[in-house]
């Protein structure tokens, strides 16, 4: 998937990958994040 | 309190009571189930009618872990689904507490209740008294505050023209209600109320379980709070001292007590506390007690239903856990082995994982593989994969095993077999608190004094963004380890 220029929404998850890890890989791929959160699950 | 040595003085663990409280009939009311009843009112039959009997919670495998009857690796050799393959002559009674039915917890409620703000009917209370009657941690004081009830017509009537909330036994007989603590006040509302309550409830249960098997009730000096209510009124909203209420009907004449406040990881951020504490020699006994999480019944409910199991998260479940000196063979809490969750660690799993294990063990000079089992988020995979949630426990020793691996630890094809040896199935509550490293404790204390294991390690994380101040994580851990007496 090509992420170049879109917008994302980005749920993580505290006991695996968290919003601001997410965060910073789609970043790299040229990814605008709007909104990031990180879920506690349990 | 003890005098002024300065003598070096090693916190150890005398022991520590589990306790569930199996309450059914109060799932509708947790936090998830209500909100969803309020939307969809249908919804309320198919809970009621995917409830469990106290006979199936009691021979629940987990449940039976819980209160140290099985130990946390038998799950391994039982096949799933764990709930539709009981525990064959189980019993109520554990080695290290109880599971009570719900019948018998609300007098419990009804004991613990000093503002009239639970109305029973009096007929339930006649039943409660004679069941609990024959139970060994209920004295004559208790039973004679289970005289106050009132007609079900009384109840009718408070639930109709006052704010009150219903209490339902076996699913749908009314047999009480919750009232107002204020006419004005959010914070005494019956919900909350009935929430600090049944904490109250059932961490009194867990400390006496801890003090019948020690004693010395008037030896504990200071008790540490952990549970996750927010007991206060419109002046002070969560004000606390839970862990007084809870010392008062124990016996613990001579206590004085706090509340530690740290999402699911109060309880090991208590048990530091503690352990300090005894150190340093300010106190000689400090209990850690937290009661049960009423919101979180349920909380999985619509992954139940939606696999037409039971709705598993049906219990109340309490710890207490006694931090003494150095008695020459309980096992040892390593003051020198605490990690904890920088404010400036980032939230990370790498980065939390590095804080609470990595770093205490390279001070500590110790491998990864020479922790013998690691106590982690602990909430049992039954409850959490069918609503998509996942097998936490799982997923933290393979990010521990991970470390391991970079380490050159282990090869990366031995990961699963670190899981096996290192970890364990999760076996605990979705009770938040009590679900994060403490549930291993009862297990690890066992077999450390049987000789059967040298350390663990408990690692709880916190979760503290759920609160909106801020977007921080948390954690803290400790290494238990086997008391060498003198050596």
């Amino acid at each position: 998937m090509d992420l170049k220029g879109k917008k994302v929404i980005v749920i993580g998850e505290r006991d695996g990958v968290q919003g601001p890890a997410i965060e910073a890989c789609v970043r790299s791929a040229g990814a605008e994040p709007v909104i990031v959160q990180t879920q506690c699950f349990v | 309190m003890s005098g002024s040595s300065r003598q070096e003085i090693k916190p150890v663990v005398k022991g520590v009571s589990y306790f569930l409280a199996h309450v059914p009939s109060m799932v509708r009311h947790g936090s998830k189930p209500s909100r969803e009843i309020g939307k969809d009112s249908s919804l309320l039959s198919q809970i009621l009618s995917h409830l469990e009997t106290f006979e199936q919670a009691v021979a629940y495998p987990p449940n039976q872990v819980f209160i140290g009857n099985l130990d946390p690796d038998d799950l391994l050799r039982i096949p799933s689904p764990l709930y539709q393959n009981p525990v064959p002559n189980s019993s109520r009674w554990g080695a290290f507490g109880e599971i009570m039915p719900e019948e018998e917890f609300y007098g419990m409620l009804k004991i613990c209740d000093e503002f009239q703000i639970l109305m029973m009917e009096e007929d339930f209370l006649k039943e409660a008294f004679s069941r609990l009657e024959e139970h060994p941690l209920f004295t004559a004081d208790d039973l004679q505050k289970l005289d106050n009830g009132v007609s079900l017509e009384q109840i009718e009537k408070a639930l109709s023209e006052e704010e009150a909330m219903p209490v339902y036994v076996q699913g749908e007989r009314l047999v009480g209600c919750v009232r107002s603590g204020h006419e004005e006040d959010f914070n005494l509302i019956p919900e909350i109320l009935i929430e600090n309550l049944t904490v109250k409830a059932s961490g009194v249960l867990a400390l006496r379980h801890l003090l019948d098997k020690l004693g010395g009730a008037e030896k504990v000096d200071y008790l540490l709070g952990c549970g996750e209510e927010a007991v206060g009124d419109r002046y002070n909203r969560g004000g606390g001292n839970m862990a007084k209420a809870i010392g008062e009907l124990c016996g613990c004449s001579a206590a004085g007590g706090s509340d530690i406040k740290a999402f699911c990881c109060a309880p090991v951020h208590a048990i530091v506390m503690a352990a300090s504490l005894v150190a340093s020699s300010v106190f000689d006994n400090a209990v850690v007690v937290a009661g049960g999480s009423f919101a979180k019944l349920g909380m999985k409910f619509q992954g139940h239903l939606r696999h037409d199991m039971p709705i598993l998260e049906d219990v109340l479940a309490a710890i207490a856990i006694w931090v003494g000196r150095d008695d020459s063979k309980s096992p040892v809490i390593r003051l020198d082995s605490i990690g904890k969750h920088e404010i400036g660690s980032g939230s990370a799993q790498q980065a939390i994982l590095d804080k609470l294990v990595i770093q205490p063990l390279d001070r500590l000079g110790l491998k990864i593989t020479q922790v013998d089992k690691y106590a982690t988020e602990m909430q049992n995979p039954e409850v959490t994969v069918p609503q998509g949630s996942g097998n936490v426990p799982r997923t933290n020793y393979r990010t521990i095993g991970s470390f391991a691996v970079l380490r050159n630890e282990i090869q990366r094809d031995e990961l699963d077999r670190f899981v096996e040896v290192h970890g364990m199935p999760g076996f605990s509550p979705t009770q938040g608190h009590i679900a994060s490293a403490v549930p291993v404790l009862g297990h690890a204390v066992k077999k450390i004094m049987a000789g059967e294991m040298e350390n663990t390690m408990f690692l709880a994380k916190g979760s503290l963004f759920l609160g909106r101040m801020t977007q921080l994580s948390d954690g803290l851990s400790f290494l238990l380890e086997r008391n060498k007496g003198n050596k």
